[in-house]
């Protein structure tokens, strides 16, 4: 009786997945992280934006190998959830978000995940997809440097805005980007989409 | 009374979005601000006035990603 609840459980969130698009603001720590666990649960597409390049230096804590320091990182975070599930279609733009065009790329998904960097445009972009689309749900984070403190970490709920938040947490440029904490703050973004796409469990 | 971040907070009249943040000491640079459903646009602080029994939240933006 049980497996066969796990089945139709499996098989319900399963198709949901497969019908659902997810957009990916940034390809860093935390958008390379968060789309790698949305493809392995079987998301339908992904729409991936960042401009940036691979760095050797972004090894520590971002989704990508050493043989692909100096690629573009969308095309190399493409071929790598190519590896792990080759059914997600994964659209990507090597573009930089800026002021007035942050909604170019999400206006055909269902939920946004903001993974962008600075303070400034985590800000700009998220007013700006609330003003243009409000009806599309976006799961942002706020204060992902540092180490340890992870029951600090709380999901703020803000209508169609979802928070993953460390109010206590130093900034990028005062503290230290590491995987763990990057990595467990991404996965719960992406753990939160999923919260949105199925619904409650 | 009005509500910031679940605090129990006089009520001014007339007072804007700028004013609160004031008075509230947050002197963050970047935040997001909710006033009951809405989401208030940073341009807007000088010029939204704050309803009495509204719900508020502030949201600090800190780097890192």
């Amino acid at each position: 009786m049980v497996k066969d609840m796990n089945i139709k459980k499996r098989k319900k969130i399963k198709d949901k997945l497969k019908g659902s698009s997810v957009g990916i603001a940034g390809a860093g720590g935390l958008g390379s992280n968060s789309a790698i666990s949305l493809a392995r649960t079987g998301i339908g597409r992904l729409v991936i934006v960042d401009f940036d390049i691979v760095e050797e230096s972004n090894l520590d804590r971002q989704y990508y190998f050493q043989d692909q320091i100096g690629k573009v990182k969308v095309e190399a975070l493409k071929n790598n959830i190519s590896k792990i599930n080759s059914d997600v279609k994964v659209e990507i733009y090597k573009k930089k978000l800026t002021k007035g065009g942050m909604d170019k790329y999400f206006k055909n998904v269902d939920v946004i995940i903001e993974a962008l960097d600075s303070a400034e445009i985590k800000t700009q972009f998220i007013e700006e997809i609330m003003l243009k689309l409000p009806d599309i749900p976006v799961v942002a984070a706020s204060g992902v440097a540092g180490y340890g403190h992870s029951d600090r970490i709380k999901t703020k709920y803000l209508g169609n805005l979802y928070m993953v938040y460390d109010e206590k947490a130093e900034s990028s440029e005062r503290d230290i980007l590491t995987a763990p904490r990057v990595t467990l703050i991404a996965n719960w973004q992406a753990n939160v989409v999923l919260e949105i796409l199925i619904g409650a469990d | 009374m009005i509500e910031v971040n679940k605090r129990g907070v006089e009520f001014i009249k007339n007072e804007t979005v700028d004013q609160l943040l004031k008075r509230m000491k947050y002197s963050f640079p970047l935040v997001i601000v909710k006033i009951n459903s809405e989401i208030i646009p940073r341009k807007r602080y000088p010029l939204v006035i704050v309803p009495d029994n509204s719900k508020i939240s502030v949201i600090h933006m800190i780097s890192g990603g």
